[in-house]
């Protein structure tokens, strides 16, 4: 690109007394502020932070002492799971029973809560079609609510992290419940039996 | 060339216009993963991290109403008879976060914002049931925001034990806080799933 014109060049012709105006180019050197653009184009873009928090509600209920003011679940709709070391996933269904009339406490991963928490919700819908509930129902069409609503309302899904489990594995298990629609969940500190089962099965696995 | 320049230019006045500096943090939290694409509240908020050592910090978030930092501060020094002088409390507005027991407040405070970065601070006691001071701070908060609504941010390390976690909630819970927001960062929804269907079917 051109320079500016410093003008010191003497060119032209010069007639005896003839004092001609200098003609100055008007264009400036653009290359150092074009330089400068793109570094700091640079600069900005490696900066900028495109990708701003989001944010994960959380609700908590209120400690209630009182036996009669507590919420009942059905037995046979209630899915509990508990986290434990090293991202892995404990489960069971109903009623924890480990005696010798069976075992229900099984382990899985995160990859595999999830076809779990699907299947059992399935289990209670499924149930529920077989024996509707119009009341609800009625209730649900009134509020311009879909009637899955009621099919699904007795699902309940336990969430009982140890002291073994990361932020991160709680995280992710109450984005389960976002991912599958559980609507109703709730998190509760985790029974010493349950703990010390982890415990036991952890060992016998080799988990540390 | 004009046209390109032109071009460059107009690029580089975007970035200015959308970057937006983070304030410097002095710990570093890597946040999990949630499909939640809900944004965080950046105003009348206090902010509670917790970083991969499961220490607890606490940061009071009011860029618009800076009176809050003082009663806060003000409200902490009665209570706990700390004795800090107006100018400790008066850094603490610009103090980005507090991880340490009443005890050592006074030498955070009177250290300048700049270098206290520099100071390894050992968080703010929670686990100890007994003495979970963060409902202090959480009491203070509420107090200095009263009448306003307060958000109350968890920033967790996806590496920190839940226990941490769980005493950050309980000192909330004592204070009769119910609502929190955890902060993430954005995931994408896996298909197929029911949430992935009912967005599929939204758009």
């Amino acid at each position: 690109m051109a320079s500016i014109d410093t003008g010191a060049e003497q060119g032209g012709k010069k007639g005896p007394g003839v004092k001609k105006a200098k003609k100055l180019s008007t264009r400036v050197d653009m290359t150092p502020m074009v330089d400068l653009g793109f570094l700091l184009i640079t600069f900005f873009v490696f900066t900028a932070t495109m990708s701003s928090p989001t944010t994960l509600d959380l609700n908590m209920p209120k400690d209630i002492k009182k036996q009669e003011e507590q919420t009942e679940v059905k037995e046979s709709s209630v899915l509990t799971i508990m986290l434990g070391k090293g991202d892995q996933v404990y489960y069971y269904e109903g009623k924890l029973v480990v005696d010798a009339t069976g075992n229900n406490f099984k382990q899985t991963t995160f990859k595999g809560i999830r076809d779990i928490i699907v299947n059992k919700k399935k289990e209670v819908m499924d149930r529920y079609y077989q024996r509707p509930d119009p009341a609800c129902e009625a209730k649900a069409k009134a509020e311009g609510k879909p009637i899955s609503n009621c099919a699904d309302k007795d699902f309940v899904v336990i969430i009982k992290p140890s002291d073994d489990a990361t932020y991160r594995n709680t995280v992710d298990i109450l984005d389960e419940m976002t991912i599958n629609q559980v609507r109703t969940y709730a998190m509760v500190k985790i029974a010493d039996v349950e703990f010390e089962l982890i415990k036991k099965t952890e060992e016998s696995n080799g988990i540390k | 060339m004009t046209p390109f320049v032109d071009i460059a230019f107009l690029i580089l006045s975007f970035f200015i216009m959308a970057t937006k500096f983070k304030p410097p943090e002095p710990v570093e939290i890597t946040t999990p993963g949630s499909v939640l694409s809900q944004k965080l509240p950046e105003n009348n908020a206090v902010m509670i991290s917790i970083d991969s050592a499961n220490r607890v910090y606490f940061t009071v978030l009011s860029d618009r109403d800076p009176s809050k930092y003082d009663a806060i501060i003000q409200g902490i020094n009665t209570s706990q008879n700390l004795g800090l002088s107006n100018e400790e409390m008066a850094n603490f507005r610009k103090t980005f976060l507090v991880g340490v027991p009443f005890g050592n407040l006074k030498q955070l405070l009177a250290t300048d914002f700049k270098d206290q970065a520099n100071l390894s601070q050992p968080g703010i006691p929670v686990t100890d049931t007994l003495n979970n001071q963060l409902v202090w701070w959480i009491q203070e908060s509420k107090k200095a925001f009263a009448g306003e609504k307060l958000n109350y941010l968890i920033k967790g390390d996806g590496l920190s034990k839940y226990p941490t976690f769980f005493a950050v909630v309980q000192a909330l819970k004592k204070n009769e806080e119910f609502k929190y927001n955890l902060v993430t960062s954005l995931d994408d929804v896996p298909p197929g799933t029911e949430l992935y269907k009912a967005e599929q079917s939204k758009n």
